[in-house]
């Protein structure tokens, strides 16, 4: 074909190249619609298809309830981003220092405030608890006039009006370590012509503050330091757990017994007491004593003393009390660094006692009367008396501030009658409790997260509390109701600011503005005065008490002897509708939801009672003319011929959790001798029935027979000789020589090139306290299952401590391995997910639900579980925890998991932890999310992670430091000094120099990620 | 041709023509349902529902309404699971290995057995679905299937997708090697019927014409697939066996599992076959196809397998002895001396000692006698795989989380569950299925009846 060499125009524009023609050549149509609105055809399927798309996801988005969003944002307030706020914990005298984290505005944990010289960062189960208390719906809510819910104007009206014509006003509070709410208290007092402010403590400690008046002059309690005693001598005192300020104690306690192979010193642990206490579990040398044979002890022990440093004698009943010899050697040979401590109530008792410190120069060193603490200032006879004036009608009007003596004082059944002959009762109490339900007027307090107030628990130190969330309910601060009804107009806030002002501004020169002070101190949480102390120094006539404990105590008493006590979750009773606290399980018995008689292995053995699995028998005890039927724990270690009986329990109007749970023993109690005796010696039976009973235990097999791959534990002396004593060191035959069973292995193993997070157990610094299970639950959102999912073995628990008692000596065939030793030795075991480098429950697990992270965490992937629970059965540590129903949102769960049931117990979660579904399988995730913010907080700040960024809550919470977390490839982390990885490698499996440090289960080598250190006793020689 | 010795006992009694034959069994099909039957299926249709009460309690509240705990995450669950699949074993090894090895005995007894393979396996199937958390994912989260999560596969390490793996093949196979089977004798219903049953019965014999051709592509393909089923006779088992095999638990961390499993299978699918056959042939009147011949030399089976289980727990024994593993010997002697010495000690009696009575030839051709030995063995098998798993469980290596396991009454059910399931399926099978396979037995009717004898 020819080429066409012809041009066509398309017209003469065209031809012309015309300036118009260009421009409208490139268009589709090149007049009409598409000039009007400059947009294309492809413009507009652009806009529909997005608009289709924004449509069809904006109806697929689930329906939002009540959002509300803030206009302005806080400047504070971050979503997402945790705020944290210093406060104060304050129950009575039970104190702690403590740092609340909230999240968008509601407080979802407690730690410790590590600036706090008292209690230095350590918290207790009670403290990590009280977080859920703020959401429990029993508080009460409004003002009530007899029993009517009102209003405040109504309330204060008529309150200030009968008040004024009242007569005699009295004010029953526990103890106030508050000076602002004592100045206020003086206030209300001066307003209504002078009314008595009588303080008790449901757990008293008024022989030691008698004594302390008897001795040198004014009834305080001592400081006491046990960091420096190397010798202590504790009498039924239960430092570790309850007596006093357990966190404080813990603290110094385990600086003792922290010990390293270039300091193998240790302190030395003497108990003797009537039940297995935590403390007493931890001793080096336990005797059980009968509480009638304490003071004589206690005699003994003053005349050993007294014969060494060569004072008189006092005349003593003999009594033969193992180790108490060997006790009053050492003392004096450790004399002014040592102590010697006793939980008895009887002043008497106590005189003693401080005449043995002083004795051994313990004075001013261990046991300090110059700096007094503030925990306890209860008065057993004020309070006895105003039970007597208030039968005997001569009591115009009570107030009982935020106590609940009803419930917890040992004549509380005599109050509750007599209430109603005073004019006037009111009380400030929270909730509508077992006090509160008798009064005319309840003017609820704040929860201590909602409210100001300051504390001075010791001479010399201060700490303030702060709101973290604006009021839940209709209830106002109890000190702003007294102010308010002695007619002072200043609010609370102002009031106590005001006092700062005055008293405590002038006792620094650092800060010239208030302001300044007080925010620093608001800050810090903590403000301490330089100390002034000045030596006290007395003397109290050791003859004449020791007279009347020689009369009062007897060497060989037949009948049985009732030593009643407090629990670590528990305590006195007061936070017990706190389902976290429930269902912690005690650290000695392992029970949870109950109390119980405890017997001795001995007694058991005598009325034929085996307690399997829990299952036990009723017996009804009587003290005097009142019994109660409880279920009956056999305790080893408890001492012949005593029982014990936890108090706290047997609550009638605490809240839906609570009530109905055990009996109540604080009604056992004997008030007899002017102060309020927790051992009853005379008049008690027991009387085993018939009918059964089954208590909940998270644990029912109590030894660990002899298992050394689980358990390792030596002598101080053997580990002087010799740093690894102890340890098992299993080796494998592989190709003509033993090897480490690491050095046997299928998988190629794992590199973390970052991080390599790990756990350092030290069994020798861990008490057993169980603040790490409360911390853990807080944190992680582990549900509450009820005392019936508990039996049939089925609680959340990521973290559990492990309780085991020694077998008896000689012990050998797996039936007497499984008996535990009439008074055996206590190991605690923490025990969480060992996150193995060779992991069983990860190749087991048919869906890839839990995997490995490069970073040598275990991880669980919910979203992808299916429930097989192969995992958790291949978890040689069985540590893994299966969803066996919903827990959340469920009826048939929400009188025990408040926290993921009830529309204010939720406010708690922590929404970083997801609330897990039914029918997968969950464990402890080493904290994961703490982790990944501190990764991310190091990102934002372009900086390394540094150790001691991240923390787990587990050992955050631990009063001992006993669980150590870190980075395992830093070489300058705590975690990696600890167990002396010298090597520089990104290789999971670590060269471990540390002795002490060892698997648990080594010989399967599945690598945990978490070490453990052997438990050190300090004893001459083992014995079981 | 085939030339049977005269000194054998016969396989078929009473003078049976290959008319009688097909007369004898397509009467069952045929007539109308016998009393008897009715009633049976009434029972059963009754436990299925009281069962399945207690399967929609567990799916609708959770596993928690099962006794497990904390420690003891598997119990009647994979014990049931276990024991189903080891049920349905004998059933392929009659039709499979049996075949292969020519023992003819089998063709009375085949089909029936094939048939309990099927519904145990049936059964053993629906354990691991529903003992799951979260069935409704699980059910198809456990296989390999492409997915939008992104690269997310199922975990090849694992056991139990081995088992996935396992179960389903061994049931598509028997399920294919069982309705080849049935093809002719379909056929032969067909022919025989009118109206809506011949129908019904024309459309599952897939148009069979009886043809020489026809003929010989069915034994083709029944052989194929009996080389194919076999391996799966030894392999099933060893793969569930893995399960405990290859993990750590003292009790479970075992190599001799797979082939103490695989002969407990067959000793109790023996059992099982026995207890349903010998219910059969009363029933049914069968007694002159399945005669007192096929049940001794099942009998020796049963003594067989019984001594090689009993042989395996003593070498566990042994080996926990020998291995100076301290968790180990724990294990095993907690297992005779523990709390649960009475599942053990029911173990070892109905395993290792009640099948020695076999060797008493009186007793071995007992009907009653075998007929109760054959349950005892079922409930010995069954403890067997409740011990493995939960005393193994129940007390591992740290004794802090030792407990103890109680069943509640949703085990209970949901195992009646799977009883009634198991047995509405097999009755419905044995009235409108050909219960004996009438093409195979008319083969050896020339050779190896009464009739050829005299």
């Amino acid at each position: 074909m020819k080429e066409n060499k012809k041009t066509y125009w398309k017209g003469l524009e065209e031809l012309t190249n015309d300036e118009s023609f260009v421009r409208n050549a490139e268009r589709e149509f090149p007049e009409g619609p598409s000039n009007l609105d400059g947009s294309s055809r492809r413009d507009f399927l652009k806009v529909m298809g997005f608009s289709l798309a924004a449509a069809s996801l904006a109806a697929c988005e689930a329906p939002v309830r009540k959002a509300i969003p803030y206009v302005n944002k806080p400047v504070d307030i971050n979503p997402s981003i945790p705020n944290y706020y210093a406060s104060t914990f304050a129950s009575g005298g039970d104190y702690a220092s403590i740092v609340v984290k909230t999240r968008e505005g509601r407080p979802i944990k407690i730690d410790g405030n590590e600036l706090s010289p008292i209690t230095k960062g350590g918290t207790n189960a009670i403290v990590e608890a009280s977080v859920l208390s703020l959401y429990d719906k029993q508080r009460l809510s409004d003002p009530y006039i007899n029993g009517e819910k009102s209003e405040w104007a109504a309330l204060d009206a008529e309150v200030k009006s009968k008040l004024a014509s009242a007569g005699s006003v009295k004010v029953i509070t526990n103890t106030i370590i508050s000076p602002s709410t004592e100045k206020a208290l003086a206030e209300f007092s001066a307003a209504f012509g002078g009314a008595e402010v009588i303080t008790y403590d449901p757990v008293s400690s008024y022989g030691i503050t008698k004594a302390a008046e008897m001795t040198y002059g004014s009834a305080i309690l001592p400081t006491y330091d046990f960091s420096k005693a190397t010798v202590i001598v504790s009498f039924g005192a239960d430092f570790l757990g309850t007596w006093i300020s357990p966190i404080e104690f813990a603290k110094q306690y385990v600086q003792g017994r922290k010990i390293t192979k270039e300091k193998p010193v240790m302190s030395r642990h003497f108990q003797f007491e009537s039940n297995l206490s935590l403390t007493g579990a931890n001793a080096d040398y336990r005797t059980p004593i009968k509480p009638s044979q304490s003071g004589l002890a206690i005699l003994a022990l003053y005349n050993a003393v007294a014969k060494q440093a060569g004072a008189t004698t006092v005349s003593a009943p003999a009594v033969e009390v193992e180790y108490l010899e060997k006790a009053a050697k050492e003392l004096w040979a450790n004399r002014g660094k040592s102590i010697v401590v006793s939980g008895s109530n009887d002043p008497n008792v106590q005189v003693v006692i401080n005449a043995i410190n002083d004795l051994l120069e313990n004075n001013g060193v261990t046991v300090d009367f110059s700096r007094p603490s503030h925990f306890r200032k209860g008065d057993d006879a004020k309070m006895n008396q105003f039970v007597t004036d208030l039968k005997g009608g001569r009591v115009g009007a009570v107030v009982f501030f935020n106590c609940n003596p009803v419930y917890d004082y040992v004549k509380g059944a005599e109050i509750a009658e007599s209430i109603s002959k005073a004019k006037v009762s009111i009380a400030t109490n929270g909730t509508m409790d077992e006090t509160a339900s008798l009064v005319q007027y309840v003017a609820p307090d704040h929860h201590y997260l909602e409210s100001w107030n300051d504390f001075n628990p010791r001479k010399g130190e201060y700490s303030l509390s702060q709101p973290t969330i604006s009021p839940l309910f209709n209830t106002r601060q109890a000190q702003e109701s007294f102010l308010v009804w002695a007619g002072i107009s200043t609010n609370y806030y102002d009031y106590l600011q005001e006092n700062w002002r005055s008293s405590l501004m002038g006792t620094q020169s650092e800060i010239s503005n208030f302001q300044e002070f007080w925010d620093r101190s608001l800050f810090n949480g903590v403000y301490s005065t330089p100390s002034t102390s000045s030596a006290i120094s007395g003397n109290a006539d050791v003859a004449v008490a020791a007279s009347a404990v020689a009369k009062s105590y007897k060497a060989d008493n037949a009948g049985v002897e009732l030593a009643v006590y407090t629990k670590v979750g528990i305590g006195n009773g007061s936070h017990s509708n706190n389902p976290w606290l429930q269902e912690m399980s005690d650290p000695i018995s392992k029970a949870t939801w109950d109390n119980y008689l405890t017997v001795s292995q001995k007694w058991a053995n005598e009325h034929g009672l085996k307690m399997v699995e829990g299952a036990t028998r009723k017996a009804k005890i009587t003290v005097g003319d009142k019994s109660l039927i409880v279920p009956v724990l056999v305790q080893p270690g408890q001492a012949q011929g005593t029982v014990g009986l936890a108090l706290g329990y047997g609550r009638s109007k605490a809240g839906r959790v609570a009530n109905g749970l055990g009996v109540n023993a604080y009604d056992l109690l004997d008030s007899s001798k002017g102060f309020v005796n927790f051992d009853v010696t005379e008049g008690v039976s027991v009387e085993l029935l018939t009918d059964t009973y089954k208590i909940a235990q998270t644990q029912t097999h109590h030894t660990y027979m002899g298992r050394e791959f689980v358990i390792q534990e030596a002598t101080l002396a053997d580990y002087k000789q010799d740093a690894s004593a102890g340890r098992y060191k299993p080796q494998i035959y592989k190709e003509g020589e033993f090897v480490k069973p690491s050095k046997i292995s299928l998988w190629k193993g794992h590199q973390y090139s970052q991080h390599h997070w790990g756990l350092a157990i030290d069994m020798n610094s861990c008490i057993g306290c169980g603040a790490c299970t409360v911390a853990c639950q807080v944190e992680n959102n582990v549900s509450v299952v009820g005392k019936q999912e508990v039996l049939n073995r089925r609680e959340m628990a990521w973290i559990r401590i492990d309780r085991y008692y020694s077998s008896p000596e000689g012990a050998s065939s797996n039936k007497e391995l499984e008996q535990a030793a009439d008074n055996p030795e206590v190991t605690f075991q923490p025990m969480m997910c060992q996150h193995c480098n060779n992991a069983p429950c990860e190749t087991v697990c048919p869906v890839a639900a839990t995997t490995h992270s490069s970073e040598g965490l275990n991880q669980m992937t919910y979203n992808r579980c299916i429930g097989t629970r192969y995992c958790a059965n291949n978890c040689p540590y069985k540590v893994r925890r299966f969803n066996w129903f919903k827990y959340h949102d469920n009826k048939d769960f929400a009188a025990v998991n408040v926290a993921q049931n009830d529309d204010l117990g939720k406010m708690v979660l922590n929404p970083d932890v997801t609330v897990r579904a039914r029918g997968v399988i969950e464990k402890c995730s080493m904290c994961v999310q703490r982790i990944q913010s501190g990764k991310l907080t190091a990102k934002k700040e372009g900086r390394k992670v540094q150790d001691g960024d991240i923390n787990t809550a587990c050992a955050t919470a631990c009063p001992t430091d006993a669980i150590v977390f870190g980075d395992m490839n830093d070489p300058n982390s705590k975690i990696t000094q600890m167990l002396k990885i010298q090597e520089d490698t990104i290789s999971a499996v670590k060269e471990v120099n540390e002795e002490r440090a060892y698997h648990v289960l080594e010989e399967i080598n599945v690598s945990p990620n978490v070490w453990y250190f052997t438990k050190i006793r300090n004893k001459d020689k083992s014995e079981a | 041709m085939q030339v049977t010795s005269s000194v054998r006992e016969p396989l078929i009694t009473g003078g049976k023509t290959l008319k009688d034959v097909t007369h004898d069994i397509s009467r069952q099909v045929e007539g109308k349902p016998s009393m008897a039957w009715l009633l049976a299926l009434l029972v059963s249709v009754g436990v299925l529902v009281l069962g399945g009460l207690a399967l929609v309690a567990t799916l609708w509240e959770g596993i928690g309404m099962w006794g497990l705990n904390k420690t003891i995450g598997w119990a009647w669950d994979i014990t049931n699971f276990v024991w189903w699949v080891g049920i349905g074993h004998a059933g392929t090894l009659i039709s499979a290995v049996l075949l292969l090895f020519r023992q003819k005995w089998r063709m009375a007894i085949n089909r029936a057995a094939e048939a309990m393979t099927i519904f145990a396996v049936i059964c053993a199937a629906m354990f691991p679905i529903i003992h799951m958390g979260r069935p409704w994912l699980g059910a198809y989260w456990a296989l390999p299937l492409p997915n939008t999560f992104g690269s997310l596969w199922v975990n090849f390490n694992s056991p139990l997708l081995w088992d996935v793996f396992a179960i389903s093949t061994y049931f598509s196979v028997s399920l294919v090697f069982w309705y080849i089977g049935l093809i002719p004798d379909f056929a032969t219903i067909r022919d025989r019927a009118t109206g809506i049953r011949k129908a019904i019965y024309g459309a599952l014999a897939f148009g069979w014409d009886g043809a020489a051709k026809t003929w010989s592509r069915y034994e083709s393909v029944a052989l194929i697939l009996a080389g194919l089923a076999t391996p799966l006779v030894l392999s099933v088992h060893t793969i569930v066996s893995f399960d405990f095999a290859t993990s750590v638990i003292p009790g479970w961390h075992t190599t001799i599992f797979p082939p103490y499993f695989v002969a407990g299978a067959i000793f109790s699918g023996f059992a099982m076959v026995l207890t349903l056959m010998i219910i059969t042939r009363k029933v049914f009147k069968l007694e002159d196809y399945i005669t007192i011949v096929h049940i001794e030399l099942m009998n020796i089976v049963i003594i067989i397998t019984g001594s090689i289980v009993g042989i395996a727990y003593i070498t566990e024994f042994f080996i926990a002895w020998y291995s100076g593993v301290a968790a180990e010997q724990y294990a095993f002697v907690n297992r005779a001396f523990g709390p649960y010495w009475w599942a053990y000690w029911s173990m070892m009696t109905c395993n290792v000692i009640s099948p020695q009575l076999f060797w008493i030839k009186k007793i071995r051709t007992s009907i009653v006698a075998t007929f109760i030995l054959s349950i005892v063995v079922n409930i010995g098998m069954w403890f067997e795989r409740f011990v493995i798993i939960v005393t193994s469980l129940h007390r591992d290596f740290l004794p802090s989380s030792w407990a103890m396991f109680s069943p509640t009454w949703s085990d209970i059910g949901v195992y009646l569950f799977t009883f009634g399931l198991f047995f509405t399926l097999f009755l419905l099978f044995a009235k409108f299925f050909p219960v004996i396979n009438m093409a195979e037995v008319k083969s050896i009717v020339k050779s190896s009846s009464e009739k050829v004898n005299k």
